[in-house]
């Protein structure tokens, strides 16, 4: 059993799960709200308080916990993450042919959701106006397919696979165009789209597409298309609290009540007593609440500092580089708005 | 004021009512949304020498918030807000330092595991 917290470290510290809505949602560890508390901010004490754990890391994905931190500014990096990263993705696609059944503009589309592998730290956004684009902010790519009968096909084939040759249209298809000194530049960075399996359309023969795009560099405030990272969100850690012993039968149906590996049963003197073992695992579904008897018995709550985060790339960067990437972006805000108030106090 | 010529957008400006004191400032921050203006408000707020710090986006299709500031005490409304810039920017170089080293910490014992 936890040690007890007294009500106000309750209120200010943990988010109360009920029976009939959430309690203590909002932060409120602000200065003068709670007497003989010094909520003053301190940067000495929260790097001390501060926490932070990678659980998980491969390519793709990233799972680590940050601890000590206030939901407005974990909020900060993971909206930033979403939509303020900037990534290349195709912005202008030149049809000069298209005679699939597939039409321009949804096709245009597709082209652009594919996301580009290429480092969008090296190039620039490209200027307003500008239409042409130079070799520091664009990247060509080129689509040029056409279906044909495929002459080595039996006689009685009727699968298109063996039928046709270049029926189904995919990313790998897409082709990187150098210009100016990219093909220096940019000799071992392999520029092209991340997934080669990507079907973008399927033709006939006779059928053909000659395509040019432009990938230009953005943010997926602008369009979802520029989004770095597949999904980034965070959870607040799950507390269980059991208030009094529970055991026997009420302690399995207490155990099916969460999530596999939350509670598991202890022999305790020949009795089968519960036990939290890991309420990371929960989903706080509040099963339990369901349950009159079991329902005093259990207090549901979540700790209000401790983020589990996870961020899953598209593949253009590593996760780990995008999470600094966005720390970077609010460190740049900030700066932004010092420097306009230092010309601002200038001018006065 | 900044941003009152034309060829240059806006970034920051300030507006205050006829008559108030240097104390009571609502800053305008074009460009901007939740993502900054919440974690600039939760830094502004943890300033005792703040009376009342809170901001609103004047509508979804216009990207600015007007950021309000009330001071105690007569103190321009600038310096909460420089120095909760300022006190932002130290976080994230926090955060940040502290995420790089766990990552190398993490790439490191992977290596380990792996041989």
């Amino acid at each position: 059993m936890a040690v007890p917290m007294s009500n106000v470290d309750e209120i200010r510290d943990r988010v109360i799960l009920g029976e009939f809505g959430v309690k203590n949602v909002h932060s409120t560890n602000f200065p003068g709200n709670y007497p003989g508390y010094d909520d003053t901010w301190d940067l000495g004490k929260f790097k001390k308080n501060f926490r932070l754990d990678v659980v998980h890391m491969d390519e793709n994905t990233l799972e680590f916990d940050m601890v000590g931190i206030d939901a407005a500014i974990a909020n900060a990096f993971r909206r930033i993450l979403l939509a303020e990263v900037p990534t290349m993705a195709v912005e202008k696609v030149f049809i000069y042919n298209n005679t699939s059944i597939i039409q321009d503009e949804i096709l245009a589309h597709r082209l652009g959701l594919v996301p580009i592998k290429a480092d969008p730290r090296l190039f620039e956004y490209r200027n307003t106006g500008d239409e042409e684009g130079t070799e520091i902010d664009t990247i060509h790519l080129q689509l040029k397919i056409k279906c044909t009968r495929n002459p080595r096909a039996s006689k009685d084939a009727s699968d298109p696979k063996e039928l046709y040759l270049n029926h189904m249209v995919y990313s790998r298809d897409m082709k990187w165009v150098p210009i100016g000194n990219q093909a220096d530049v940019f000799a071992d960075a392999n520029i092209g789209p991340v997934h080669g399996d990507i079907l973008l359309a399927q033709l006939r023969p006779g059928q053909e597409l000659d395509i040019v795009m432009h990938c230009v560099k953005g943010i997926g405030k602008d369009h979802a298309k520029f989004s770095p990272v597949a999904t980034a969100s965070y959870r607040l850690l799950p507390e269980i609290t059991l208030l009094k012993t529970i055991e026997g039968e009420k302690a399995e149906r207490l155990k099916r009540c969460f999530s596999p590996g939350v509670i598991e049963l202890e022999d305790v003197d020949g009795k089968q007593v519960a036990k939290v073992v890991n309420s990371r695992l929960d989903t706080c579904s509040r099963e339990v609440l369901r349950h009159d008897d079991l329902k005093s018995l259990v207090k549901l709550g979540r700790v209000r500092d401790h983020f589990l985060f996870s961020v899953e790339s598209t593949g253009i960067l590593p996760p780990d580089v995008l999470f600094s990437e966005a720390v970077n972006v609010l460190i740049a805000k900030c700066q932004k708005f010092l420097t306009e108030l230092d010309s601002v106090n200038e001018m006065e | 004021m900044a941003g009152t010529d034309t060829e240059k957008k806006p970034v920051l400006e300030m507006v205050q009512a006829d008559g108030a004191d240097e104390g009571c400032v609502t800053f305008v921050l074009h460009e901007e949304d939740h993502t900054l203006g919440n974690s600039l408000r939760y830094m502004i707020t943890k300033n005792p020498e703040v009376e009342f710090c809170g901001y609103s986006i004047t509508h979804p299709s216009e990207s600015k918030i007007n950021f309000r500031i009330q001071t105690r005490g007569g103190l321009p409304a600038t310096e909460p807000l420089r120095k909760g810039l300022n006190e932002l920017t130290d976080v994230c170089k926090h955060v940040l330092h502290t995420f790089e080293a766990q990552v190398k910490d993490f790439r490191e014992q992977q290596g380990e595991a792996m041989e």
